[in-house]
């Protein structure tokens, strides 16, 4: 089912939420709302929800105007940071809710809790009450009982913010699993890039209430059209003023080592530095530079191997060039 | 923080003889007095005409002015905790007027309202007897007990948040439907909580129902009308003793109730 939001604003007194926000989020799509806390993007999904309504602007899921309509009335799945878990009652309880709500007969109900509860690896905790739950087993509950209405869009409100490192990466790709097993249209509100990266096939990036750039990972990632999307998507180098990758520094003992191996333009040449620091950081090193000539300070990403090749120490005098620089770094 | 044995057991008899003059002295005094000629002589003062009439009558007040204040406390708590409209710090403070106002101005504002005479005091020459009436005693016993149940659940709305009535609204379930099913069960300790409070508050009034009570043994006295009565109008002091006891016996139930559902809260919050 496609969600298309046009021209969406939202003020709350003088700070704008969103500021004419307009996205299409295709069928079937996993679609992560990315920004910074206070970019709009919590506010775009709760529009999208019907749990905030919008000052003007108009919502449509699957081609019906639900701008006005409630929540009841959108047909949605709706997943909170705080899981939301409805405490007094057991976990069979919580999934079956909105299925009792709509009065399905009770074995239908039954069956499909027990069902649900198996795809989210739950089963056997039927009569657990949330409290006895962890944090992980609490967001999977609370992801059971919004499929379990069959929603036509799933909705998902930084719902592993507040889960360790480690239960969040293992959420993740089960998220990701169980959307291509489902295929239901989904949007996750997320401030973690790494997370949009991870999980989304499409990722709108938000900031002060407006959409910088739309599009897949790779897109945004390689491709930003905006400064903001470029270093809110991975970290960055300033080289003499243009915005790269810092593992898109090719570093060198020598000007031609530096050079070596790619094509030699004009634009983006070499430049001379001198090693501040050198940290390892597992399979990847980073190298702490100053621009020799501006004294500006950037960091590259290097490999293992080649910070064993280069044998780098405080204060020696290295090369470095940028191997790949996005278009609207370029443009600047 | 360390204090020296010498300290800690001189604010220990400190605390210890507080509680003993105040507290434990009238009470012994009264239960002793009480039961001075045996239980059997007790027992026939609780149980006069006077006496069952005026625990009824308690009983009643409390039965009538427990559920206007629940569905009362409840609608403000929400209002209070949810709502967003102007006015809204103009009705947190009145709330808390019964408080502030002593119970027997809120007697006297009664008559001067309902009263013959009053501005709504027409309705008494329809028939409706407000002031010396029970409507009058139950318009006060509700005014002196109204902010119990708004004070014991607002704070708990406030805790829950919005989160999981959210949650069912996304799940298709209406407003009503949402209270009964999520608002409502989460809130229940607190309302309990106001519901025994009002109760001992309400058995407990004197001052608001003395003024608008016509005062009658057997007719129209509660029980703290009682008390007083017998020991001032009868100088019958066994039979005020025996009365007070009985309404301290109410009281304690009331106490003891709450205590168990305390206990049983903090047993279910442990989970947590």
């Amino acid at each position: 089912m496609t969600i298309n939001v046009v021209g969406a604003n939202k003020r709350y007194g003088d700070f704008a939420a969103l500021d004419d926000v307009s996205l299409e989020i295709p069928d079937g799509s996993l679609t992560a709302l990315l920004g910074p806390s206070g970019s709009g993007k919590s506010t775009l999904l709760r529009s999208i929800a019907g749990l905030d309504r919008l000052d003007s602007g108009l919502v449509e899921i699957n081609g019906v105007d639900v701008t006005y309509a409630t929540p009841q009335q959108r047909d949605i799945g709706f997943v909170f940071q705080h899981y939301a878990a409805f405490k007094h009652m057991t976990v069979r309880e919580n999934v079956a809710f909105g299925l009792k709500i709509r009065k399905r007969p009770a074995a239908e109900v039954k069956a499909k809790v027990d069902d649900l509860l198996e795809v989210v690896g739950l089963t056997g905790f039927q009569t657990r009450y949330p409290a006895q739950l962890s944090g992980g087993q609490r967001q999977r509950m609370a992801l059971a009982r919004a499929l379990a209405v069959d929603p036509q869009v799933l909705l998902l409100d930084e719902p592993f913010g507040a889960l360790d490192a480690k239960v969040r990466d293992e959420l993740r790709s089960w998220l990701r699993r169980l959307h291509d097993e489902v295929h239901v249209t989904t949007v996750i509100v997320t401030h973690d890039q790494q997370e949009a990266l991870d999980i989304a096939d499409r990722i709108a990036v938000l900031n002060k209430g407006r959409i910088e750039q739309v599009g897949t990972p790779a897109d945004v990632y390689d491709r930003p059209e905006t400064e903001f999307v470029m270093s809110f998507l991975g970290s960055v180098a300033k080289l003499n003023g243009v915005l790269v990758r810092p593992h898109d520094i090719r570093v060198g003992r020598t000007p031609e080592l530096a050079r070596q191996g790619e094509q030699t333009s004009e634009e983006a040449g070499v430049l001379r530095a001198e090693v501040e620091r050198v940290v390892y950081l597992g399979f990847e090193v980073r190298v702490e530079l100053k621009n020799a000539a501006t004294g500006e300070r950037f960091h590259a990403q290097i490999t293992r191997g080649d910070a064993t090749a280069l044998q780098l120490a405080e204060g020696d005098v290295v090369y470095v060039r940028a191997t790949h620089v996005p278009e609207i770094a370029a443009a600047k | 923080m360390n204090l020296s044995k010498k300290t800690v057991l001189s604010l220990r008899s400190v605390a210890l003889l507080y509680l003993l003059v105040l507290l434990v002295l009238p009470i012994g005094v009264i239960l002793y007095r009480s039961f001075e000629r045996g239980f059997g002589e007790f027992w026939a003062w609780i149980t006069t005409p006077a006496a069952i009439s005026a625990l009824q009558l308690s009983l009643l007040i409390v039965a009538i002015v427990v559920p206007l204040n629940v569905i009362f406390g409840v609608l403000v708590a929400l209002a209070l905790a949810r709502g967003k409209f102007r006015g809204k710090a103009a009705l947190q403070a009145a709330v808390d007027l019964p408080f502030a106002v002593s119970p027997v101005v809120v007697g006297v504002a009664l008559i001067m309202l309902w009263g013959v005479g009053g501005w709504f005091g027409g309705i008494e020459s329809l028939g409706f007897r407000i002031i010396f009436g029970l409507p009058g005693m139950v318009l006060a016993t509700t005014f002196v007990t109204l902010p119990f149940v708004v004070r014991e659940v607002e704070p708990v709305l406030h805790e829950i948040g919005q989160d999981q009535e959210q949650a069912a609204a996304t799940l298709g379930a209406s407003a009503w439907q949402t209270f009964w099913r999520i608002t409502l069960p989460a809130i229940r300790w607190g309302l309990t909580y106001g519901v025994v409070l009002t109760i001992a508050r309400a058995l407990g009034e004197y001052g608001a129902v003395l003024m608008v009570s016509s005062n009658f043994p057997g007719i129209s006295q509660t029980l703290t009308l009682l008390v007083s009565s017998r020991n001032h109008d009868d100088y019958n002091t066994f039979g005020a003793y025996a009365a007070a006891t009985l309404l301290m016996l109410l009281a304690l139930v009331a106490l003891v109730v709450m205590s168990l559902l305390e206990a049983t809260r903090r047993r279910n919050r442990d989970d947590d």
